[in-house]
């Protein structure tokens, strides 16, 4: 933990940098009311416009801080975060910030395809709509279907549930309706883990197109995707603490894709990313 | 003895055809012969009361029969027409009290309870109640409202025929709502709640839509059980021999309409209390059947 001080990124931990989307400062984020810690003292600049993929072994606590990010854990009983999460330059934790219009702001796409039990119409609409989106629907729904990729399969079967769709299809409906509600960020937890690879590939095709209008994080288990679809790579890592039981995740390394993978400053990184372990 | 050469010879002298005269096919037969006993005896009282009930009381079917008025001790003819419509309007309160109460409260120990210990109280209060004996109810019910005379001095009435009911309704649809919800995927709330829908959101058109097939066939089914109780609505609705006067005069039904009529020294009577089981059985019939209806219903 001592050696991910040195990092970069790490550098100016409290002096958000001008095009920083996310800014994570000194995040803490434990369950079971602070029994369990799962990820400590995360410094981290998430840059407007760009991919940022989390990678790491499973239970370092990327997923966590990812759902930290437009505050998912507060569904989790007993999860509690220490730190401060700024989102353009706000924290996300401030006592008076509504989670609700955090995430209007900050959209999630899901490990699993989760399409809501509606035609693929109102799967898309339902989001537009509990937001107050008053214009074209129609329009909305195909423009939406057409960022995700989706839209010339699905186009002829509007009326038809979002389950006759096939797995990668329904994620891909469920990135459409994300990006319906037009948020700044859009959250991805692992959204290819359940896919097949041609899926896999046509929502990375989508991630590319994208990044173009919003801020993309994702975490991944699969390194070749991170090199594939992201800008920045972060590489979180299990250490345990002497002071503490059991095993804590933490930001090992963050920075450019393309060094993290071709010449990592950690030893764990280069471990992890040449697939010696995890 | 089961030594390697010997095994070639032992298999061409053991033939694969079934012996049934072997004892482990004897006592499978026997077991198979026993469950399938159970299992007649299990739908034979089924069975049995339909078939009672259909032969002394389903000749009487007729429109007048159901729509007309019980005639007066030694008179004949007559239906039990104010009986349906008394059965319908006080199980009509009982749904208009306990479907709002308890699927909220289903909806509370499902989706807004922390596990805490005042959701497994009430839990734990809704398993209690559904073992609650129904003339306890009417007893409770009695003593709250109709010796009381809480509604506008009156003391017999729909209303709390209505009310006794309800509670016996009450824990069937809190526990068949909280266990609705509880089988909707977590994923489908996260993903409400990752386009910014707020709970209440969430709940109504997200898990509630999602629920429905269970829900609605725990209330049909409730409804279907209170509307034959009697033993709640001889302390509340009482009877009437009339048309139903309003929600706060004593009403009749067709459940207490059975039980004055069987035990009269009247023919007609009797004969009008085995056509009232008839028609009450087989409304509770296709409301059973309405209710496997609406779980096979498929909305999206």
């Amino acid at each position: 933990m001592t050696t991910s001080l040195n990092t970069a990124s790490n550098a100016r931990p409290t002096a958000p940098a001008a095009d920083a989307c996310l800014s994570l400062q000194d995040v803490s984020i434990s369950y079971g009311n602070g029994k369990n810690i799962a990820v400590n003292h995360v410094f981290m600049e998430i840059p407007k416009g760009k991919v940022t993929a989390f990678i790491g072994p499973s239970g370092c606590g990327k997923s966590t801080v990812l759902r930290a990010l437009n505050r998912m854990n507060d569904l989790i009983e007993g999860c509690t975060l220490s730190g401060r999460v700024l989102f353009d330059g706000h924290d996300l934790y401030d006592r008076r910030v509504d989670p609700v219009e955090v995430r209007r702001r900050i959209g999630m796409v899901f490990q699993k395809p989760n399409p809501f039990p509606k035609s693929i119409y109102e799967n898309i609409a339902f989001g537009a709509r509990i937001n107050g989106f008053r214009g074209d629907m129609d329009e909305l729904v195909e423009s939406s279907l057409r960022k995700a990729a989706l839209w010339d399969e699905a186009k002829d079967k509007l009326k038809e549930s979002g389950f006759s769709l096939s797995g990668g299809q329904q994620q891909r409906l469920c990135i459409a309706r994300t990006i319906a509600v037009e948020p700044e960020v859009i959250l991805m937890d692992e959204p290819c883990s359940a896919l097949d690879p041609i899926s896999t590939l046509k929502i990375e095709e989508t991630m590319h197109e994208l990044k173009k209008t919003f801020t993309i994080v994702i975490v991944t288990h699969n390194m070749q995707q991170a090199t594939r679809v992201s800008d920045l790579t972060g590489f979180f890592n299990v250490t345990s603490l002497p002071d503490l039981d059991g095993k804590v995740g933490c930001l090992e390394e963050f920075g450019e894709t393309e060094r993290i993978f071709n010449s990592p400053a950690q030893q764990a990184t280069q471990d992890y990313v040449s697939g010696r372990f995890g | 003895m089961a030594s390697p050469a010997r095994r070639p010879s032992l298999s061409n002298i053991r033939s694969l055809h079934r012996k049934p005269k072997l004892p482990r096919n004897r006592w499978n037969g026997f077991f198979t012969f026993l469950a399938g006993l159970f299992a007649v005896i299990v739908v034979l009282p089924l069975v049995l009361v339909l078939a009672y009930v259909v032969i002394k009381g389903g000749s009487m079917m007729s429109l007048s029969l159901l729509t007309e008025l019980p005639p007066a001790p030694g008179m004949t003819g007559g239906g039990i027409g104010n009986a349906i419509l008394g059965t319908l309007i006080v199980s009509l309160i009982a749904a208009l009290i306990a479907i709002p109460v308890g699927v909220g409260g289903g909806i509370y120990l499902a989706e807004y309870s922390k596990s805490g210990a005042f959701a497994s109280f009430v839990r734990f209060g809704t398993n209690v109640l559904s073992g609650v004996p129904s003339i306890i109810c009417g007893v409770f019910v009695y003593g709250l409202i109709v010796a009381t005379r809480i509604f506008f001095d009156q003391s017999y009435s729909a209303i709390a025929g209505g009310i006794a009911l309800s509670v016996l309704m009450l824990p069937t649809i809190i526990k068949t709502t909280d266990e609705g919800l509880k089988l909707v995927p977590q994923e489908l709330r996260w993903g409400a709640i990752g386009v910014g829908a707020s709970k209440f959101v969430t709940i109504t058109h997200i898990t509630l839509p999602t629920a429905f097939k269970p829900i609605a066939t725990g209330i049909v089914l409730s409804i279907a059980r209170a509307a034959g109780e009697t033993a709640p609505l001889i302390f509340t609705a009482l009877f009437s021999p009339f048309w139903p006067e309003g929600l706060f005069s004593p009403i009749a039904s067709m459940s207490v309409l059975i039980y004055n009529f069987a035990i009269m020294p009247y023919d007609v009577q009797i004969a009008l209390a085995w056509a009232t089981s008839f028609v009450l059985v087989m409304m509770i019939l296709v409301m059973n059947i309405f209710a496997r209806y609406v779980g096979s219903f498929n909305k999206i």
